[in-house]
């Protein structure tokens, strides 16, 4: 489950060392060191929250841009529905569709489509009576690995069905191959385009199938200029879009939860308020709910940190597109309440310790105690000056051998107060 | 090296609010420990009904917690009015919480027999007028 390559990275050319960064990453995985911040691989989740609040541009998102891809005999686009609320006086989605496909792809699949058929199967799911509840999306990558690193005792709570963009580029290759007897799988390439840095990292690293059916991820940002060039030369748009409400209300909070028809859910975003209901779950406050949506930014994939628009405007201009269109235009009418093996997970999302396998309580005993040792001796002001976070995560970098208690401002003037007594 | 790690609470008496945050945190932390779901689920309810008690009748105390391989022991205590009867203290819907509070859904007086329940062995201590100290062990 460790992540190999994250999206989110550091410009250390740019970084100031000025540790805003630090006490806002919710799972305290930036520390500022020699003047500039590192990010931790095993605990970064690629929300985005860094990139949103760096005052200098330091941190950033990588992601593929298309003419990565030019050497495919087929590409496919696999649109967000997030990126048609970036769009100004946009009528139909099908302006969006075939401009995507002047940009040089050769066909489109829209995630919406597929987010209507995960509905209808999550509907499906949710009258088991073998399963752990509340069920909880596993559709935000960022919280699907937050849940996995901080909660993972919630880890059996997890939707185990395909979160929209897999299903999407499975369908999209087989429809493509079906469509083009001549093509042979390696020949297609699907690319999404992502409204977030979290995403990008899911095509890197998916979290539970084997491997993604996406070759790659472009950004919204990326593309909107492009497509927004070729949406002026566009006089009749083809009728591509086979999406309704349900489809394109995905991209904002609450467009998931309540697609599936009971009022026994919840819907939370940011990612503040995500951990919040996570800890609420546990505590027993939260009764009777059968759903939680959670998603990592404010408002849902509208507020990803890839976008162009401000999320709220994003979601006005969504409600005004999907006005007059079907509920969802992806039924699966036969099956009953048939859960298909092919639009299940291939593997149980697991939490990313070592669980079972190399643990030795006796051993974790004695390190919290040497950490609470050290806790007791720091000031507890939480002032983010040694580069760490807090003084707790301060303790825990010295315990690791990542940090010196005299990293510590007010331990190193103590030390010195006390004639190094203790800096032997 | 210690073979056990020690965590301390101050429970507030003067904060409502924040009655239960304790046993929260306990339960986390044997998260980390990796202690099973039903020795984290007994300390965690014995540990908040203990911690409830404190904040309701004795103006708040401490908790400590002694986390073992084998065991995890609570020591709570306070200095608030003790308790005169426990054996009256200890039977199921005894309560002397006022009214204000029992419109919160506290004071159904299964508070002290949850916690006999829940742990391996639990001792009181008390003094009228000095206050209570109740010791708690669970078993691994
Ligand atoms: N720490 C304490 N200090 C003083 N009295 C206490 C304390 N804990 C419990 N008691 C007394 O014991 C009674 C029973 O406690 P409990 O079983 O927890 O029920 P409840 O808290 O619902 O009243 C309380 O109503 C109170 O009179
Ligand atoms: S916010 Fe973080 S990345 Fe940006 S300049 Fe400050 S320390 Fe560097
Ligand atoms: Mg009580």
């Amino acid at each position: 489950m460790s992540i190999k390559k994250h999206s989110v990275t550091l410009d250390v050319s740019r970084c100031k060392g000025c540790t805003n960064c630090i006490k806002r990453c919710p799972t305290e995985a930036i520390r500022v060191r020699d003047g500039h911040a590192t990010i931790k691989e095993d605990k970064c989740i690629d929300c985005g929250e860094c990139i949103r609040l760096c005052p200098y541009q330091a941190k950033k998102a990588t992601y593929d841009v298309l003419e990565d891809f030019a050497s495919y005999k087929y590409k496919i686009a696999l649109p967000a529905p997030a990126l048609y609320g970036q769009f100004e006086e946009l009528e139909d989605v099908d302006e969006i569709l075939t401009a995507l496909l002047e940009c040089g792809f050769d066909a489109v699949f829209e995630v919406s489509r597929a987010a209507e058929m995960i509905t209808e199967y999550t509907r499906r799911y949710l009258k088991r009576d073998d399963i752990v509840k509340p069920v909880i999306s596993s559709a935000c990558p960022a919280i699907v690995r937050l849940i996995s690193l901080r909660f993972s005792y919630l880890c059996e709570n997890l939707l185990p069905i395909m979160p929209p963009i897999e299903y999407a580029a499975r369908i999209a290759r087989s429809e493509a191959l079906k469509d083009n007897p001549e093509l042979t799988d390696s020949d297609i390439c699907v690319l999404f385009i992502s409204p977030c840095p979290a995403k990008v990292s899911y095509v890197k690293n998916p979290l539970g199938v084997a491997s993604s059916a996406v070759n790659g991820a472009l950004s919204v940002n990326d593309m909107y200029f492009k497509i927004r060039a070729k949406r002026k030369e566009i006089k009749n748009p083809l009728p591509l879009s086979k999406s309704g409400i349900i489809g394109l209300n995905w991209a904002g909070t609450g467009g998931e939860a309540t697609s599936l028809f009971s009022d026994k859910y919840l819907a939370a975003d940011g990612i503040e308020n995500c951990i919040k209901v996570l800890d609420q779950i546990d505590n027993g406050t939260i009764h009777n709910l059968e759903f939680i949506e959670l998603n990592a930014c404010n408002g849902g994939c509208v507020g990803g940190a890839l976008n162009v628009e401000n999320p709220y405007i994003a979601k006005a201009r969504l409600r005004s597109l999907r006005k007059y269109l079907p509920v969802s235009r992806n039924r699966i009418e036969n099956g009953g309440d048939e859960l298909p093996s092919d639009v299940m997970l291939d593997e149980k999302i697991a939490d990313s310790y070592s669980q079972n396998i190399s643990f030795d309580r006796l051993e974790a005993i004695k390190r919290m105690s040497e950490t609470e040792d050290i806790y007791k001796r720091l000031p507890k002001i939480d002032c983010g000056s040694c580069g760490a976070p807090n003084c707790h995560a301060l303790a825990e970098d010295i315990i690791n051998k990542e940090a010196d208690e005299t990293d510590c401002l007010i331990r190193l003037r103590e030390s010195r107060a006390g004639g190094d007594a203790e800096n032997d | 090296m210690a073979d056990s790690v020690n965590f301390h609470f101050d429970i507030d008496g003067d904060n409502f609010t924040s009655a239960g945050e304790a046993s929260v945190m306990i339960k986390k932390l044997l998260r980390q420990m990796e202690f099973s779901p039903d020795v984290i689920r007994r300390v965690s309810v014995a540990m908040y009904e203990g911690e409830i008690n404190m904040v309701i009748h004795a103006n708040g105390g401490t908790a400590d917690v002694n986390v073992f391989c084998d065991r995890i022991e609570i020591v709570l205590k306070d200095n608030g009015p003790g308790i005169a009867d426990v054996r009256l203290a200890m039977q199921e819907g005894y309560s002397t919480a006022p009214d204000n509070i029992r419109s919160l859904g506290f004071g159904a007086g299964m508070g002290l027999p949850n916690m006999k329940r829940y742990t391996d062995d639990m001792r009181i201590e008390s003094e009228v007028g000095r206050g209570t100290t109740i010791y708690m062990t669970v078993n691994v």
